[in-house]
């Protein structure tokens, strides 16, 4: 079945990068707005299927030679190391700690442990999605 | 940590190495650089030659798990010192012999050496710890390693089938050990088995002592193979020759009688005690020797005769007990089967030892191990034939060997029983110097096939698989040395006297030492015209009366019934538990997921809706609710015509769009009662999962709703409504009952101050709750890697296997 869908494929090129923008927006603004890892993850994930549901599997593979399920294991070492690093300065497991700093273009910002914990976060939910959608994609 | 805790844990360490030094050194056999290890660890234990020498110990301590009152203990006495030797020094022995027998290129030596020194620090953890817990531990890792020794030819059907069965009777003993020593430190309030010894005299008062007593005794039964347990040994002997020669002989089956001499301080006063440790110790002698004589391969008789020994030594354990008891001048009379006991572990390690080597070396260098094959090799093979003669006839209990020495002990100390009038032995005494003589007849019965079948008689090179010669020099260094050790402790037997004998026998029976004093050990040939001297006769010279006439009686055996054995019954019941769990599996997996969802959905109502009534935890109060909007009551027209739309749809397309309605709904609820987060995390995931679906859906046969019947249908709509109301009555309960204040004011106002945020659920999520997050995305990852390993590693059906190649 060959469908014509000029349409779907140009818009679907153009929204990808806003919903993309939206997701690491959100996954930044997690600790202060509405937003955070889990979903800037997912909402990354939600423009990936869009391109799959536009394109199809091989195509988005091309332009993504990712293998998802690594993610999975990159954002597990990343939370959990995260999570673990406090054993280092001696203090109690997942301890977080948080500070302040000027920093240029940004100025005043603060720079928090939380943060690469969420990107853990960020990275599971895109490689748990997509291993599962492509799974279940490419199976006969 | 202390030089003992070090030593225990330098065999773990070292296997984290091993498989870089195969990989890396591979020209160099492997067994090289582990033969190190057990040499080191040897001289390590020597040097505390000089402190048990003076019936004193060594204990240190690390803290483990302090709040539990378990700590790794090390704790270093006779009986620990005689034990760790065996371990180091026949473990070395064996690593040396294995360099030869293990071909460098065809054999994973890599596995072979990890199991090996994994085994090694388990077992030094058993002699060596204190606290029961950790000796528990280090227990069931031996069984482990076993486990995996026994498979190491895993592609034979039959290491796998012995490889199980000592697992599940070794670690059934375990587990009934462990309830042991939980009973015997609530009877005593310390996991300690020095404290609890310190206390056997309270603790035998307990109610609970017989059952603990049983309950450790089965542990040690099972692990040193006493019957009925016996049945895992001999099918054990499909591990590789060294590993039968060191745990299956030397070491590991010797663990249970080390449980036994170690516990005999706590529970030796109790006639129970006495009665069941020597009667099955006994019993299982008499039984497997006469058992190891009809069989026909020689690592079988081996086996067997392990088996019988191990007997042996139990029984003179259980005897022992008695000395306790004595408290005339003669005590010696009994304090006697204990340095009896203690003296013939040595020796069986010994001559055992050096026999498992040597069927080695004849399996090695002729292709079988079957006497009826086998025959004639003695020009052959000269120096094996020595170490078979020197092994066999220490075995069999002849002069002027080790074997001799401790088996006359033996005989004295059964004779010594008829002068006891304890525990009832007035009317029992005799069996025990009866059953003692017969199980001595077959011992010697079966050595003698050992050493004449194989290598007198005809020789028929027709049947072996390869040309017999004598084997590489290499490979028999090691049962050299034992044998060498067989004949030195034969005649000079008192070098081991007081250095290694008399402070394990003490540590065994520590309530008769005088303070300060030594037991009585007194080692010699000649004692005279004494019982167990025309007992040893008589055993030489009916033994050779038997031998001569095997082919008439050996029919015998025909008789014995095939069909009730201990192996029969095993296979039985592991084939009836399986048949079992399978039926009852069967029953209620259907297969479909719709069922598991009506049996979960069922408990569900049950449960919730049981504990809500009988706890009358339905409660109502309206008062704190806030009033109905028009935007709510909308959205609930809205979810309720999607869901009915759900119900009634005819195709699968049009209930995954519904679907997807009542998700998005839900989320705009979310919008109206101000919580953004959820909001948006509900619309992104209804949006992933609609596409999900699509994909799922397209791999769904049609949907045919007609064809199901209608009480299925009303079934499914009463759990249905059921969960429904539930949900909803827990609802109303939750809202209307406060029982303690909300949390919400402690994250309102830490959220900023503690954890540097302001979105209160993010903080919550990344840092306050931060577990459940990080749980859940590990959740989250096996489940995708779940489902990839189940849609891409199908099985094909009729999968390729290597069975027994």
């Amino acid at each position: 079945m060959k469908t014509n869908d000029v349409i779907f494929q140009t818009v679907a090129k153009v929204v990808f990068f806003m919903i993309i923008f939206f997701a690491v927006h959100l996954f930044f603004a997690g600790h202060y707005y509405p937003g955070g890892g889990f979903v800037g993850g997912l909402l990354t994930s939600g423009a990936l299927v869009l391109l799959l549901l536009a394109f199809d599997m091989k195509t988005v593979q091309r332009g993504f030679p990712v293998d998802f399920k690594w993610l999975i294991g990159i954002g597990l070492l990343f939370s959990i190391g995260t999570a673990a690093g406090s054993l280092l300065f001696n203090v109690p497991f997942f301890t977080h700690a948080y500070n302040y700093f000027q920093l240029p273009l940004f100025g005043k910002t603060s720079l928090h442990t939380a943060m690469l914990f969420d990107l853990g976060v960020y990275l599971v939910v895109i490689g748990v999605t997509m291993t599962i959608i492509q799974t279940i994609g490419e199976s006969e | 940590m202390s030089l003992l805790h070090w030593a225990i844990l330098a065999p773990f360490l070292m296997t984290l190495f091993v498989p870089f030094i195969h990989k890396r050194a591979s020209v160099i056999h492997t067994g090289w650089f582990v033969l190190i290890l057990p040499i080191v660890l040897f001289a390590v234990f020597l040097q505390y030659l000089p402190v048990t020498r003076m019936n004193s110990s060594i204990t240190q301590t690390v803290a483990w798990i302090p709040s539990l009152d378990i700590n790794f203990t090390a704790y270093i006495d006779g009986l620990s010192l005689l034990f760790a030797l065996l371990i180091t020094g026949i473990g070395a022995l064996v690593v040396l012999y294995s360099v030869f027998y293990l071909s460098k290129t065809k054999e994973k030596l890599g596995h072979f050496y990890v199991y090996l020194l994994m085994f090694m620090g388990a077992m030094l953890g058993v002699v060596l710890s204190d606290n029961v817990i950790t000796l528990y531990m280090f227990w069931e890792f031996t069984s482990i390693s076993s486990f995996l020794l026994i498979a190491y030819w895993y592609d034979r059907e039959r290491s796998r089938y012995g490889a199980l069965k000592s697992m599940l009777i070794t670690v059934f003993g375990g587990l009934m050990m462990l309830g042991g020593f939980l009973v015997l430190s609530l009877m005593g309030d310390t996991f300690s088995i020095r404290e609890l010894a310190a206390q056997a005299l309270e603790l035998n008062e307990d109610p609970l002592f017989l059952l603990a007593m049983v309950l450790v005794l089965l542990g040690a039964f099972t692990k040193s193979a006493q019957f009925p347990f016996y049945i895992w040994l001999p099918d054990a002997m499909e591990a590789p020759t060294p590993v039968s020669a060191y745990l299956h002989s030397a070491t590991m089956v010797k663990a249970g009688i080390y449980l036994v001499a170690r516990f005999s301080p706590i529970f030796a006063l109790s006639g129970y005690w006495f009665w069941i440790v020597g009667a099955v110790g006994l019993f299982t002698m008499t039984w497997a020797s006469f058992n190891a004589v009809k069989q026909t391969d020689l690592k079988g008789i081996l086996a067997f005769s392990t088996v019988s020994q191990l007997g042996l030594i139990m029984s003179l354990l259980g005897v022992g007990a008695a000395s306790l008891h004595v408290e005339t001048l003669d005590d010696h009379l009994y304090t006697a089967a204990i340095i009896a006991a203690v003296f013939h572990l040595i020796n069986h390690a010994t001559f055992k030892g050096s026999l498992f080597m040597v069927v080695g070396i004849i399996d090695h260098e002729t292709g079988t191990r079957d006497i009826r094959k086998l025959g004639g090799l003695m020009s052959l093979m000269p120096v094996t034939f020595t170490l078979s003669v020197i092994g066999a006839f220490s075995m069999a209990g002849l002069p002027p060997f080790n074997g001799f020495l401790s088996k006359e002990m033996f005989f004295a100390s059964m004779v010594h029983l008829l002068e006891l009038d304890l525990f009832q032995m007035d009317t029992w005494a005799i069996l025990f110097p009866v059953m003692a003589w017969i199980g001595s007849v077959f011992t010697f019965l079966y050595s003698m096939m050992i050493v004449f079948k194989v290598f007198t008689g005809r020789f028929q090179p027709e049947k072996l698989e390869k040309k017999p010669h004598e084997a590489p020099i290499g490979m028999l260094v090691s049962p050299i040395i034992l044998a060498l050790l067989v004949v030195v402790f034969g005649l000079f037997p008192n070098l081991l006297s007081y250095s290694l004998i008399q402070p394990a026998a003490a540590a065994i029976v520590p309530a008769i030492l005088p303070p300060g004093g030594q037991l009585d050990v007194h080692i010699s040939f000649w004692h005279g015209f004494k019982p167990e001297l025309f007992m040893t006769i008589g055993v030489i010279v009916i033994g050779i009366l038997l031998y001569k006439l095997m082919p008439k009686w050996i029919k015998i055996y025909d008789y014995m019934p095939g069909k009730v054995t201990l192996n029969q019954f095993y296979n039985a019941s592991l084939y009836a538990a399986e048949r079992g769990s399978n039926a009852i599996t069967n029953a209620y997996m259907t297969g479909f997921i719709r069922s598991y969802l009506v049996y979960i959905f069922t408990f569900f109502i049950a449960l919730l809706g049981f504990t809500m009534w009988a706890k009358g935890a339905f409660h109502y109060d309206a008062s704190s609710a806030a009033s109905i909007g028009l935007y709510e009551a909308g959205l609930v027209v809205v979810l309720a015509i999607s869901i009915v739309t759900i119900l009634l749809a005819k195709s699968r397309l049009t209930s995954i769009i519904a679907l997807g309605a009542v998700g998005y709904t839900v989320s705009l609820f979310f919008v109206v009662f101000r919580a953004p987060d959820l909001a948006l995390t509900q619309l992104v995931i209804e949006t992933v999962s609609t596409a999900l679906f699509l994909l799922c859906f397209y791999h769904l046969p049609a949907l045919s709703r007609h064809n199901e019947k209608r009480r299925f249908q009303a079934g499914n709509a009463l759990v249905a409504a059921g969960v429904g109301v539930i949900v909803t009555l827990i609802g109303i309960s939750a809202h209307s009952s406060k029982f303690f204040p909300s949390i919400n004011e402690y994250y309102i106002e830490n959220t900023y101050k503690k954890a540097g945020g302001e979105n209160m659920v993010n903080v919550i999520l990344v840092d306050f709750r931060g577990f459940d997050t990080l749980f859940e995305i590990t959740v989250l990852s096996v489940a995708a890697l779940g489902i990839y390993g189940l849609i891409k590693l199908r099985i094909g059906k009729g999968g390729e296997t290597n069975e027994n190649q």
